[in-house]
């Protein structure tokens, strides 16, 4: 059972085993989660991976078919979605199309019995907030996409939901309006100390925006950690593929007599550190391009071709064939030399730098 | 802060009953269960009844094959049935063409040409064509006066008679049910068809018309079905040999009180209507009766197929020659005009006879005579004086108002039930709520009459409602169907997370969103009752009678100006609402 949480560091929210599955299909396993107050946390995965029906569980506008969902300590798993002190911004953001940016941002204040009066000094103060002052009057038709997302996030932080939640918010708006958006909503947890919890498929917004990662693929968490963490140190070969550019060692273990462990690789025995690895495991090995050097400098060395150069402004993007169909990628930063086209070139990094993965 | 994952055994949610969006519908069904379904199963039950002992028989079928009155009206009844679909699909069709061809908000104004006939009241239209063609008619007048007739011509009371009636009175429907399908076929299609060299005739044949058949069966369908059941039409304009069997049932009621025949002769209906459905379901489905592309039942059927292709082929070689012929002969310009020609031919075919009506309201002779030789309200008096028909006329609006709320109120409950819910009973509910549009009304009518005298409710405003509520409910409940369609139920998702719960996310989000469609299936309700005569005629006894049970009564007895006093207030009470409810209708929309 569930040991009760200490009043002092509870979670803002727990999730307990929750797991859906509509008829033999399954949408989610059941996953166990804690959000800490004041949490920026990020559900990053690609699409079908469950995201969205976890946070709907969270929500209550779906059903979880097992588990159960705590917020402040209390089991909410069965209070209806009105009831629930969350809120949740859409990704369409799902404004009432006959009701002007005032009326809709007081929409959830009105539900909550608020006088007018108080009613419309939050609306004034959340407008404020996100710079609308003057579309207080419109209808939502008549709004920038950019506009409407912040109605939208106005509406849900102007009753101060325990919990705000964000299904790809920012999915319909073009990358640059994108980018500033994510400033904003950046900047408001920071006015607001709002817990949020947040989706996208996106893993520069993940990474960018985050306080903790939660990693998702085929229905239940991959990994969760800080973004620093889950890029340096991915514990699964998707993880360091999904989250930045990945090099990635496939191959089995060889336990040397001499204690020496290696990865038998396409591209050569590469030398790894680690305790009790069962002789013959399947396991790989990433290595990120900007901790690849040029030229041979340790004990992990792969030789390959030049077999592609992509200039990328900031840097220079060598792709070196090192098996068949196998490429790695190495970044070069400006003004270091670099090598030609076909050149056959040595590949090295220090052991510290790669990190011995599941496959 | 590093506890993230919290790992120990998953406890199961307990399970909580949930209302299901489909329980929305359960007052709609428990009222059709009790006002349709059990009236119309009752009636059939008496037909197989002994009247004295309560045993089975089957001597009230015996009796109509045997006696030779009435299988006559039967063999009139089918005969007239399919001579108006016949007639109404071919005056139609070409209409519907036109119409679905046209850009999108002209379509929207001509339509109205087509939907102010169609809402227009029988009684009114049937009244219209008695003064057109009777014998000293407008045509009469007008053929005398000129000199192209020697003597009146016999256009009322006969066959012809009941023709022209019936084919006004259904081209309407047969247009609005095809034009759906037609607006829906991708015009590309056709223009595809003339970059791979078919001539525009062939274009049509081949490839538009195929696509188009399902609308114009689902049209004839319809019209079929509602032929079956009228009594208006027949009953003013025909003579003894058109006799329908509607007639006979009112007869068998009113006067003989054998409800067991009657009974025998509305499952007759009853049967050929659903046959008639059945057949439509085995070859294109049921579904393109609502303008959905066929399932492609058509498709397979082999033998079949191949014949209507090959027929099509002759018929696109025919019509491609004579197209050419003609586009030599007349010149390109004139014979693309024909159809627009052939259209504003039929425009007036369905809005003139109507608007005869509207002078002879305010004839200041004594008789029905166009043009009417001085003009004055008398006949306007005479109506608003008479006890009699104020008491009608108040009736009706009162009859209709509250028939449009409950049948809004019913049916928005079943259609946000079922727009929310994939229950596999989807398909069934959704037929039950349109089945009294596709069970003849008098079928409808009579059942009722027999519940409500065990009730105690004939001759009660309370009965009159019911009843129009049976009638009015499809049209309320496809109106709101409509908008519910294109609904964003996100709204509703985006409510409950701001604390609304369901009742507040009713009141404050759906409803104004779906405020149009709401008012629009009142109005149509309210029409629907306004001129409601099949159930009026059992239901209304004595001296609380409706409006167009008090015009019935006066046209059989005898046609005066009042009439059409009565008529012009109709036409326009119906006219107006009928606009108001098309331009919410299609706000909504845009
Ligand atoms: N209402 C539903 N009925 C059936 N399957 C669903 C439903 N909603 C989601 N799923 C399935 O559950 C899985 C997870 O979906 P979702 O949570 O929407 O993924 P994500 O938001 O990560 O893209 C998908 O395979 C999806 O097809
Ligand atoms: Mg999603």
């Amino acid at each position: 059972m569930l040991a009760k949480p200490d009043q002092a560091n509870q979670p803002k929210l727990l999730v307990d085993g929750l797991a859906k599955s509509y008829g033999p299909a399954v949408a989610l396993k059941p996953t166990h989660l804690a959000v800490e107050p004041g949490e920026f946390l990020t559900l990053l995965g690609p699409s079908g991976s469950g995201k969205t029906t976890l946070l709907q569980m969270v929500s209550g506008l779906v059903a979880p078919t097992q588990g159960r969902l705590f917020i402040d300590g209390r089991d909410e798993t069965q209070t209806p979605v009105h009831k629930r002190d969350i809120g949740l911004v859409f990704q369409h953001y799902a404004l009432f199309p006959h009701l002007t940016v005032a009326e809709n941002i007081g929409f959830p204040l009105k539900m909550r019995g608020l006088s007018s009066a108080d009613i419309q000094k939050q609306v004034a103060g959340a407008l404020e907030m996100v710079q609308l002052g003057h579309l207080a009057g419109r209808f939502p038709r008549e709004l920038s996409g950019g506009q409407q997302q912040r109605v939208a996030l106005a509406r849900c932080f102007v009753y101060k939901p325990a919990i705000i939640l964000m299904d790809e918010p920012l999915g319909a708006l073009d990358k640059k309006l994108r980018e500033h958006m994510q400033f904003e909503i950046k900047d408001l947890h920071r006015k607001t100390g709002a817990t949020i919890i947040y989706v996208t498929h996106d893993q520069e917004e993940a990474l960018a925006l985050s306080d903790r990662i939660c990693l998702m693929n085929h229905a239940r968490v991959e990994q969760i950690g800080p973004p620093h963490e889950i890029y340096a140190r991915p514990r699964t070969a998707f993880a360091a593929d999904f989250i930045g550019i990945s090099n990635i060692f496939r191959g089995r273990v060889e336990c040397g007599a001499d204690g020496a462990t290696h990865l038998a690789t396409a591209s050569g025995r590469l030398r790894i550190d680690g305790d009790n690895l069962a002789n013959d495991a399947e396991m790989a090995l990433v290595v990120r391009p900007e901790h690849i050097e040029l030229g041979s400098a340790g004990e992990n060395e792969v030789r390959g071709n030049v077999a592609e150069i992509v200039y990328a402004g900031s840097e220079t993007r060598l792709l070196v064939e090192v098996a068949a169909d196998e490429r790695v990628t190495v970044r070069v930063l400006p003004g270091k030399p670099l090598p030609k086209l076909g050149e056959n070139i040595t590949l090295s990094w220090k052991p510290e730098a790669a990190v011995l993965v599941t496959p | 802060m590093t506890t993230t994952a919290v790992s120990h055994a998953v406890s199961p949610a307990p399970r909580r009953f949930r209302f299901g969006p489909l329980w929305l519908a359960a007052p709609g069904l428990a009222f059709l269960a009790v006002f349709f379904l059990v009236p119309v199963a009752r009636l059939m039950g008496l037909s197989l009844e002994d009247a004295d002992t309560g045993a089975l028989t089957m001597a009230h079928y015996a009796r109509i094959f045997d006696t030779d009155v009435y299988f006559r009206v039967l063999l009139i009844t089918f005969r007239i049935a399919a001579l108006t679909t016949l007639f109404s699909l071919l005056f139609g069709y070409p209409l519907a063409y036109w119409l679905a061809r046209l850009p999108e908000h002209r379509r929207g104004t001509m339509i109205l040409l087509v939907m102010v006939p169609f809402w227009t009241s029988y009684l009114v239209k049937s009244f219209a064509w008695v003064i057109v063609l009777g014998r000293t008619g407008v045509i009469n007048q007008i053929g005398m006066g000129t000199g192209l007739l020697s003597e009146p011509l016999e256009l009322l009371h006969n066959e012809f008679g009941v023709m022209v009636g019936m084919v006004h009175a259904m081209t309407p429907l047969a247009v609005l049910t095809m034009l759906p399908v037609m607006t829906g076929i991708d015009r590309r299609l056709t223009q595809a068809s003339g970059t791979l060299g078919a001539t525009p005739a062939k274009g049509f044949w081949l490839v538009y018309f195929p696509l188009s058949l399902p609308g114009a069966a689902a049209a004839g369908l319809l019209t079929f079905i509602s032929s079956l059941g009228f009594f208006i039409v027949p009953a003013l304009l025909g003579g003894r040999q058109q006799t329908m069997l509607a007639q006979l049932i009112i007869v068998q009621v009113q006067e003989i009180l054998n409800w067991a025949f009657a009974g025998a002769l509305a499952a007759l209906m009853l049967t050929t209507a659903l046959v008639t459905c059945w057949l439509y379901d085995r070859v294109f489905g049921l579904s393109s009766l609502s303008g959905e592309p066929s399932d492609g039942k058509s498709g397979r059927k082999g033998v079949l197929r191949g014949l209507g292709l090959a027929v099509l082929d002759a018929l696109a070689g025919v019509s491609s020659a004579v197209s050419t012929g003609a586009n030599r002969v007349l010149g390109q310009a004139v014979s693309t005009r024909m159809l627009a020609f052939y259209c504003a031919l039929m425009f007036a075919f369905l809005m003139l006879p109507t608007l005869v009506v509207l002078p002879i309201g305010f004839t200041s002779s004594q008789f029905l005579e166009f043009p009417p030789p001085g003009y004055g309200l008398d006949w306007f008096r005479t109506y608003f004086t008479s006890d009699l028909w104020v008491a009608a006329t108040i009736r009706s609006f009162g009859v209709a108002f509250a028939t449009a709320i409950v049948a809004t109120a019913i049916g928005g409950f079943a259609a946000l039930a079922l727009a929310r819910s994939n229950s596999r009973w989807r398909g069934l509910i959704f037929a039950l709520f349109l089945a009294p549009m596709i069970v003849p009304r008098i079928v409808i009518a009579v059942g009722l009459f027999y519940l409500f005298a065990q009730m105690g409710l004939v001759a009660t405003d309370v009965g009159l409602v019911i009843g129009h509520t049976v009638l009015a409910l499809p049209f309320a409940f496809v109106a709101i169907a409509a908008v519910l369609k294109s609904y964003d139920w996100r709204l509703d998702q985006a409510a409950a997370t701001l604390g609304a719960n369901r009742v507040q996310a009713l009141r404050f989000v759906t409803v104004p969103l779906i405020k149009s469609g709401l008012t629009a299936a009142f109005l149509f309700a309210f029409i629907t009752s306004f001129d409601e005569l099949t159930v009026a005629i059992f239901v209304s006894g004595g001296v609380k009678t409706t409006l167009p049970k008090q015009m019935w009564d006066d046209m059989i007895l005898q046609l005066n100006p009042t009439l059409a006093a009565v008529s012009v207030v109709v036409f326009i009470v119906v006219t107006t609402l009928l606009l108001a409810a098309e331009r919410l209708r299609r706000s909504s929309q845009a």
